[in-house]
């Protein structure tokens, strides 16, 4: 959900916000904003960027990745029962998770 | 047992076993860590009612131990603050220094600890989260070597960063309690046996874990290093606190130099870009469907979602899977996060070299003082510069123990961080327990 295209993502640009890119990211992000979230939020976020230029600075780094696969055979094993994945759902039918109806 | 500083979200007790090393001992837990039957709630509106079905591991082993949980503990929203004051819940006072945050986002953790409503607790740190309520509250606390302790059933917020870490009142006790949480686990496979991972390849040191042994207070010998970059930023009361620590340290044996870390210059903007960028996919599993807050809404399904999430998140939440959406948009990914991993890796090697010629780095935990209640969340930056000393241990997966070094002259607690090398976390208690 975070992977979209911003539309206007140029990245030589200056941290350029306005409420048009707030509503743009909170559509990506899904999270709806009221009018003055947005207007907080533009301001912010123009701060906050600005600050994270800061990072243009970093030189390039060959980061020697600590990294090893850790496997275990595939075998069946107790995992929640249906009624217990269940029971925190605001709605459920037939156990199943109930999604809003689509009109 | 409520607390009249708001330092629980829910106080039903859960029992451990009869016998075991923390028998007799309450451990208060942070409310992302799961337990089953007792509602977890992250500090969130979006996950009020929201009852784990399962234990975490550190909350099966602290069973195990015969600890008893007396409650869930306040905290930031989903662990995004540092002062406890973005919970849904309300904000925590410091039982240490009324009128002033705790710190956050473990604030009710370290709370419940400093006014002895716990004998010790759980928190989580992801750039500081442990360490700086421990410092404000003038309490212990430890962020341990990312992969010691098991992070299953813990509610995610940035997973590269994160680990679950004790505090408490003394080094020794904040190290018994790591020594029942530590070790590896099936159900997380970012965990590592100590045994091995802290000896040279191809051996194992059995005494890995035995950590409340090395709190013996023995610094005849040390070396420590003081990033200057860490101590040059603080308020002048906490470095005035901080170097008398280290002279104490001096007094016992303990020698010092300073090293120049360049690269902790930008570990702020690192982290921040990193965490929020995590964030923005840990936190999408929130939908109102599975679990969480639904508004009842029906229709089109990303607008039904986007009314939930705007009802169950708060602004500090919202701010930050938003920037963290931002980061990693298209266009925008090698501009912000590909240069925050540009300067981890950095980071880490420059932690390393200095570890190679010193045993512990020390500096100020924080570098400010508690600050006053009701003051931070307007300047969200200044909030987030407060985590300069902590953040930069997490982007280096290392482990870090803040210790109380002192008040300043209004009786505000400072707290002395002292950092070590991966799975070194006996030479940080160590270290620390000269002086808590």
């Amino acid at each position: 959900m975070s992977d979209g295209e911003t539309g206007d993502g140029d990245a030589d640009d200056a941290a350029a916000v306005d409420p048009e890119a707030v509503r743009h990211v909170a559509d990506l992000a899904r999270i709806d904003l009221d009018d003055a979230e947005v207007e907080r939020f533009t301001e912010r976020f123009a701060d906050v960027l600005a600050y994270f230029e800061t990072l243009e600075e970093v030189p390039e780094v060959e980061g020697e990745a600590d990294l090893a696969n850790v496997m275990r055979p595939d075998e069946v094993r107790d995992s929640l029962s249906q009624e217990d994945a269940l029971a925190n759902a605001p709605e459920t039918e037939d156990g199943y998770f109930k999604g809003p109806k689509v009109s | 047992m409520a607390t009249d500083y708001n330092g629980y979200i829910t106080t039903e007790s859960i029992a451990g076993a009869d016998d075991g090393p923390l028998a007799g001992t309450t451990v208060a837990v942070k409310d992302n860590i799961s337990t089953e039957g007792v509602r977890t709630t992250c500090g969130s509106a979006m996950l009020d009612d929201y009852v784990s079905p399962y234990d975490a591991t550190v909350v099966e082993r602290l069973k195990a131990a015969g600890a008893t949980i007396p409650g869930k503990t306040n905290m930031d929203e989903f662990g995004m603050g540092t002062t406890t004051e973005t919970s849904a819940f309300g904000p925590t006072e410091n039982p240490a220094a009324p009128g002033h945050v705790p710190g956050g986002s473990s604030g009710g953790s370290a709370a419940v600890v400093a006014a002895g409503d716990a004998d010790m607790a759980l928190g989580t740190d992801t750039g500081g989260s442990v360490r700086c309520p421990a410092a404000f509250c003038g309490v212990v606390g430890i962020k341990p070597t990312y992969g010691l302790v098991s992070r299953y059933g813990l509610v995610a917020y940035a997973n590269s960063l994160e680990q679950i870490g004790p505090i408490a009142p003394t080094v020794e006790e904040a190290a018994e309690l790591l020594e029942v949480i530590a070790g590896p686990d099936d159900a997380d496979a970012t965990t590592r046996d100590a045994r091995e991972a802290s000896a040279p390849d191809g051996e194992t040191d059995e005494s890995a874990y035995d950590y409340a042994a090395a709190a013996d207070g023995d610094v005849e010998g040390l070396d420590i290093g003081v990033p200057t970059e860490l101590v040059e930023g603080a308020d002048p009361e906490v470095e005035s606190v901080f170097w008398d620590a280290i002279a104490d340290l001096e007094a016992r044996g303990a020698s010092y130099h300073e090293v120049d870390l360049e690269s902790l210059r930008y570990a702020v903007e690192a982290y921040y870009v990193i965490a929020m960028s995590e964030a923005s996919s840990n936190l999408a599993r929130f939908d109102g469907v599975r679990y969480g807050q639904s508004g009842g809404y029906d229709g089109n399904w990303n607008e039904t979602f986007a009314r939930s999430r705007e009802e169950g998140f708060g602004e500090e939440v919202k701010s930050r899977v938003l920037l963290g959406t931002y980061a990693l948009s298209a266009g925008y990914h090698d501009k912000y996060y590909k240069q925050a991993q540009d300067a981890r890796a950095w980071i880490k090697r420059e932690f390393d070299e200095a570890l190679s010629a010193a045993d512990v780095l020390a500096s100020p935990t924080m570098p400010v003082t508690p600050m006053p209640t009701g003051e931070s969340l307007d300047d969200p930056l200044k909030m987030y510069l407060a985590d300069a000393n902590t953040t930069p241990v997490n982007l280096a997966n290392l482990p870090a123990i803040s210790v109380p070094a002192g008040e300043t002259d209004e009786g505000l607690p400072v707290g002395l961080q002292l950092v070590g090398p991966a799975f070194g976390e006996k030479e940080i208690i160590r270290a620390g327990s000269a002086l808590a």
